[in-house]
């Protein structure tokens, strides 16, 4: 009797059903980027192909400022993310102390609860110490969730490595420090590159925490977005802009995963 | 007794530190979350158990979900949608999830995993809020859709501020995560206990339901606790893709303290509610489905 394993994959129902799932995920993607070169404003027609959608949406003052406020937003998060998140995960994987496993579980914190429910605890949080909403305290919000995702994502590329390869350089007479940084960050690199890369275009793309912890003057991109589909709905400019941000955000996703497996592999 | 060794510099010099090291390494994470997230959470419990224009005690915020106001429990009916839209959701998404996991996981030669489930779970990292958009463009009446079927001679349907709108909006969100779990699972399922079933004369149905279903159930759970949470708490789609009626409980959130509805006392409550409901799905997770899931995010 032969077995359903040796089936070749063209003729198995689950290709032509994946081939289908395929087509639902990028399709939303594909229409966007069609009606981005639309000539005409209506997306209901093709009227011929133009870039102008692209070169207003440049020129539109208030999308640029935006722009701006996400990149020092996401920048500062990440940055310090980076340091902190390596520094946990290193400590994580080298010392026992009571209470280690509430303190890993609430690093995990941020990846499990609602971003609505950290948006509002944050928000009343900064209403009642009477801080002013304004970036910083984007930033501040930002970096409880990248710090999250580095640590993660640092964690498993330090259980996939030879701590004995640090033991060595310590008892070859490197000092606890240069071992960190000539013999255990180079290894680390990788998944701190990736974890970075991974929390920067959540950082960028995350609308919900962002609003609440916002101030006047510090729209940031999603905001942006959010405001003028309420207000004007579907429009190319908006269309075009899209586009430009998925591209960005789907290729730094896939250098930052090629840079883990790359790690992996080494 | 008197064990003499020669201290090593180096040794020596570790164990001076020996408290400073880890202290210095996990202090600053750990006052970071402790200051804006641990303390922030404690503080909308507080708030919501302070009644809106009154400075005592109560749980007057927490009955106030049942609140019967003309004929209907105005906020228990969002509750209710909001469950309800979580569970098609997740029903959804593992009904499609599962095969396309399984492809990957499974019947495809292994050179190829890894790049086409990227390609799959690529949409993922773009921002749900241009996805969400990106439906608008064609679920609207004179969109995509609408245009396609007249084309074909078939009258438009009108899905958009609607439940449909919203569930198309929420699977689209949400499958890409099913996939990842699923196949995290998949990929370590035994193939050879397929085999063995086959050959003892089992059909595929029963290979199906008696063998993988149980290898893999702690990724079924694992996927059905994300997808649900994340769907439950969603914010985006029924914002963007759902009409006033049908909104789900982060819409009642957000209306309590950016919006109308301007009672924060009240939009603790709820938001502590949807924290305990996260709390209690996640330690059935932890006490039946598989952790790692958890821990690779």
């Amino acid at each position: 009797m032969a077995s359903q394993i040796k089936v070749p994959p063209i003729k198995r129902w689950q290709t032509w059903y994946t081939v289908i799932a395929f087509f639902y995920m990028y399709l939303p993607i594909a229409v966007l980027t069609i009606f981005s070169f639309n000539k005409s404003p209506s997306p209901s027609q093709w009227t011929g192909f133009t870039w102008e959608w692209y070169s207003k949406f440049l020129q539109n003052p208030i999308l640029r400022a935006s722009l701006q406020n996400s990149l020092s937003v996401s920048l500062v998060a990440v940055s310090v993310s980076a340091v902190l998140g390596t520094l946990t995960a290193v400590g994580l994987a080298r010392y026992y102390f009571p209470g280690k496993s509430l303190y890993r579980g609430a690093t995990y914190l941020p990846l499990i609860v609602p971003d609505i429910a950290i948006a509002v605890a944050t928000l009343v949080f900064f209403v009642a110490i009477k801080l002013p909403l304004s970036l910083g305290t984007i930033m501040i919000a930002h970096i409880v969730f990248c710090l999250a995702y580095v640590t993660v994502v640092v964690s498993s590329r330090l259980a996939s490595i030879d701590p004995k390869l640090e033991e060595a350089a310590l008892d070859l007479g490197a000092t606890p420090l240069q071992a960190f940084l000539r013999v255990l960050l180079p290894q680390l690199l990788p998944g701190i590159v990736s974890g970075c890369l991974l929390a920067f275009i959540l950082s960028m793309d995350d609308f919900v925490i962002a609003y609440f912890t916002a101030g006047v003057g510090s729209t940031t991109l999603p905001i942006a977005i959010f405001s003028s589909l309420r207000n004007g709905g579907v429009t190319p400019e908006l269309n075009a802009l899209s586009v430009l941000l998925i591209i960005a955000s789907a290729s730094i996703a896939a250098i930052a995963e090629i840079v883990r497996s790359w790690g992996h592999h080494q | 007794m008197t064990v003499n060794i020669t201290p090593d510099p180096n040794k020596q010099s570790a164990r001076q530190i020996k408290w400073l090291e880890p202290f210095a390494l996990l202090f600053p994470t750990g006052f970071w979350l402790i200051s804006f997230l641990l303390i922030p959470t404690i503080f909308i419990f507080i708030q919501s158990l302070v009644p809106s224009g009154k400075t005592e005690f109560s749980l007057e915020n927490y009955f106030k979900v049942i609140d019967y106001v003309g004929g209907n429990f105005i906020y228990l009916i969002v509750v209710w949608r909001s469950v309800l839209y979580a569970l098609i959701t997740t029903g959804f998404c593992l009904l499609f999830g599962f095969p396309v996991a399984y492809w990957l996981a499974v019947i495809i030669p292994k050179q190829w995993r890894n790049i086409l489930l990227l390609l799959f779970v690529l949409p993922l990292w773009t921002s749900s809020l241009l996805r969400s958009y990106a439906w608008i463009t064609i679920l609207r009446p004179t969109g995509v859709l609408n245009s396609f079927l007249n084309l074909i001679g078939l009258s438009g349907i009108n899905v958009l501020n609607k439940a449909e709108g919203v569930i198309i909006g929420m699977v689209y969100t949400y499958l890409p995560y099913m996939v990842l779990v699923l196949y995290t699972s998949l990929e370590r399922l035994d193939l050879r206990l397929l085999e063995a079933a086959a050959d003892l004369g089992a059909n595929s149905r029963q290979t199906f339901w008696q063998i993988t279903v149980p290898q893999v159930s702690s990724g079924i759970i694992a996927g059905t606790a994300l997808v649900s949470i994340s769907s439950f708490s969603d914010y985006i789609n029924p914002q963007l893709l759902g009409g006033p009626g049908s909104r789900t409980i982060a819409s009642i959130i957000e209306l309590q303290f950016l919006g109308a509805g301007n009672n924060r006392g009240f939009g603790s409550a709820i938001s502590m509610v949807l924290i305990l409901a996260v709390t209690v799905v996640i330690a059935l997770l932890v006490k039946y489905g598989d952790r790692r899931v958890v821990s690779d995010g």
